[in-house]
């Protein structure tokens, strides 16, 4: 977006992925290799078709990186504002966090903290709305999964003390 | 008139009160799945999937489950249509072409109009793509039974070749995006020599990488990072719709037959190859405008600008779920996800099926004009309902998104590494698209990973590792023959173009 300033250009962007992508397609070759991408006694050894498909990364890969660094567009390009990373950011690590809660706390009481927070950080909700929402939505899949469906999520010491597990 | 005696046997399964049932609530949930943001038609699937796993153990279960999760797919259909006028957001990307017209109309109060034209040829191109899928689909069946290893390695092959020279854009992102599937596909245990693969002394890689967290990540979680930055509101027209206007519209409607029938055709040729419902709807909107007598009109609110791309995209998006069911090689992500359902269900996709599981093809594809039927009643009645779901604020719908897509993730092996792993794709997937690396090769890649290599391995070890095993007689050879040039299609182009330009 013009006016806004950049965090990172397409070009740096693109040749940062495309280096992932090529380590990506590096580390399937060599696996490969370790197990064999030869033609076995009876028959192409388990490496054969996967060493194949390393190869074409890595190939596919450096194709992109040097129309990339032959690109001079590229450079002026923004892939994302800093607006937007410090948006995508404050979605994303929030999420990281309720992902890695959820083993602590169970499904539904992580889920109505990462509701609450979303409302709270993003939407400038007030408690009182954020309260009933937040844990209305988890009691809801609650009903749904637990009761309707029948699929066990994880529980944590909240359904323990209600006796729910 | 086989067919027409197993079809009728096929709306004996599809008429029972429960499929009946199931049928209002897999399009409604599909609809509502296509009008939300960061769901569509691969994940909305991917997420339900695991829920079907139980029902589909039960005497006729399967026929039940798919046509839960296929009324899904036509519902998600639908829905896309209703963002891509109403709020100038296509919900996939088949559904850019509708917003030209749809969306200007709707500005300038003819929302209504746009609606009704853009779901009756939905309609209309799934029925066609449907009527075809019923007469063609026992003929490639049968013909595909005498496919050997190597002939379904071809078939494969020009599957994901269709995409390098079909898709346009950047062939190597193609390229690179389809091998990453195919690679993620190879992890875990190789089921030939029992050898482990790409696994590091890990255990949570022993099971490989399972599609259906890859589509709930790549495309949920990624697409909810774009929405994002692109902003948090939408603001949409408002869609007054009300028998008259649909009566008035479906009165102006058969003036376009023309249109329709042709982008029927587009839609379902288009849509056998992989990829082909974004192009079949880019391409028939481009015919319309130049066939039709006021061709400079579209783009300003044009109906028949409405009518060309839903028809060819529900028509392709339809017989996508032909070479799925025949051949077992999905046309588009969501009919991949489909087929990843019938291996997880104990089905082997592919020519057998309709030797083996007559009453759950027919059953399916009865199921296709049935489930078309309900979709047209709901979205035609529930527009307003469905439209205010996009009202509810971003704040509040994005984090029960990105909920539900975790606990889509955790159903499918009770595992949370999955729900990790959701999160990592859902960056993957964020950062490819803002790339414009393709996704719909990965996944596909993906689901095929395995029968691909597995073909591939008995046709060479067949011919004791001679590569020309794949051009042995005139039908795979033909097929790798195709499958080569649609590969190096951008590069015969480009020099095409180079030695015509020089002239």
């Amino acid at each position: 977006m013009e006016g806004e300033r950049s965090a990172a250009s397409v070009k740096a962007v693109e040749i940062g992925v495309a280096a992932l992508v090529f380590l990506f397609g590096a580390v399937v070759v060599f696996d490969s290799i370790r197990i064999g991408a030869r033609w076995g006694e009876d028959g192409p050894q388990p490496g054969y078709f996967p060493f194949y498909v390393g190869l074409s990364i890595c190939v596919a890969s450096v194709t992109i990186l040097v129309r990339a660094l032959r690109n001079p567009a590229l450079a002026a390009k923004s892939f994302v504002s800093r607006e937007s990373l410090k948006k995508i950011l404050t979605v994303l690590v929030p999420t990281v966090v309720y992902v890695a809660l959820i083993k602590y706390l169970g499904f539904y009481v992580a889920s109505t903290l990462y509701i609450a927070y979303f409302m709270w950080a993003l939407g400038r909700y007030p408690w009182i709305k954020i309260v009933p929402v937040a844990a209305g939505v988890s009691v809801v899949f609650f009903l749904i999964f637990e009761v309707w469906f029948l699929v066990p999520l994880p529980k944590g010491p909240l359904e323990a003390a209600l006796g729910l597990n | 008139m086989e067919e027409v005696n197993a079809l009728l046997q096929g709306f004996n399964v599809a008429l029972s009160p429960f499929n009946l049932l199931l049928m209002f609530v897999g399009v409604t949930l599909g609809i509502i799945i296509g009008v939300l943001p960061g769901l569509g038609g691969a994940n909305g699937v991917a997420i339900l999937l695991p829920l079907t796993f139980s029902m589909a153990q039960q005497p006729g279960g399967t026929t039940s489950a798919i046509i839960l999760l296929s009324c899904i797919y036509w519902g998600a259909l639908f829905g896309g249509a209703i963002t891509s006028i109403l709020f100038n957001i296509p919900g996939e990307p088949w559904s850019v072409a509708t917003t030209f017209d749809g969306h200007p109309m709707a500005q300038q109060g003819r929302a209504g109009n746009a609606l009704t034209a853009a779901f009756t040829s939905s309609f209309v191109g799934a029925l066609i793509a449907v009527i075809m899928i019923t007469f063609l689909s026992p003929v490639v069946a049968g013909f595909a039974l005498r496919f050997g290893p190597p002939e379904f390695f071809s078939v494969y092959l020009l599957t994901f070749c269709a995409f390098v020279g079909m898709a346009g854009g950047n062939a190597a992102k193609t390229v690179a995006s389809m091998m990453i599937g195919f690679a993620l596909a190879a992890v875990g245990l190789d089921s030939v020599t029992g050898t482990l693969r790409l696994t590091f002394g890990t255990t949570v890689l022993l099971k490989g990488f399972d599609f259906l967290i890859a589509v709930i990540g790549l495309f949920g979680i990624g697409e909810i990072l774009e929405t994002l930055e692109e902003g948090l509101a939408f603001k949409g027209a408002k869609a007054r719709m009300n028998a008259k206007v649909v009566l008035e519209t479906w009165k102006e409607l058969p003036r376009y037959w023309a249109t329709s029938l042709r982008s029927a055709a587009v839609g379902c040729f288009m849509g056998i190859v992989p990829g082909g419902a974004t192009p079949a709807s880019f391409m028939s909107y481009g015919l319309a405008r130049r066939f039709s007598k006021d061709g400079k009109d579209f783009g300003n609110g044009k109906i028949e600008g409405v009518v060309a791309p839903e028809t060819a995209a529900h028509a392709a998006g339809t017989s996508a779920l032909l070479p799925m069911i025949t051949l077992g090689v999905p046309g588009s992500p969501t009919a991949a996800v489909l087929l990843g359902g019938l291996l997880i269900w104990g089905l082997q996709p592919g020519p057998l099926l309709f030797v083996e599981k007559p009453e759950f093809v027919w059953g399916l594809i009865a199921s296709m004009y049935l489930g078309n039927i309900v979709g047209l009643i709901v979205v035609l009645t529930c527009v307003p309902l469905l439209a205010s779901i996009l009202r509810i604020p971003f704040s509040i719908i994005a984090p029960v998104i990105i909920v539900i897509c975790a606990i889509g993730a955790f159903t499918v092996h009770n595992s949370m590494f999955d729900v990790y792993l959701m999160v990592v794709f859902g960056v993957i997937g964020y950062a490819f698209k803002k790339l414009r690396y393709p996704l719909a090769p990965l996944v596909l890649a993906l689901v095929l990973g395995d029968r691909a290599e597995e073909n591939f391995r008995n046709a060479i070890k067949g011919s004791q590792g001679d590569l020309l095993v794949f051009f042995s007689n005139a039908l795979v050879g033909s097929l790798t023959g195709l499958a080569l040039v649609l590969l190096f299609w951008p590069l015969i182009s480009a020099g095409w173009r180079a030695v015509a330009g020089k002239r």
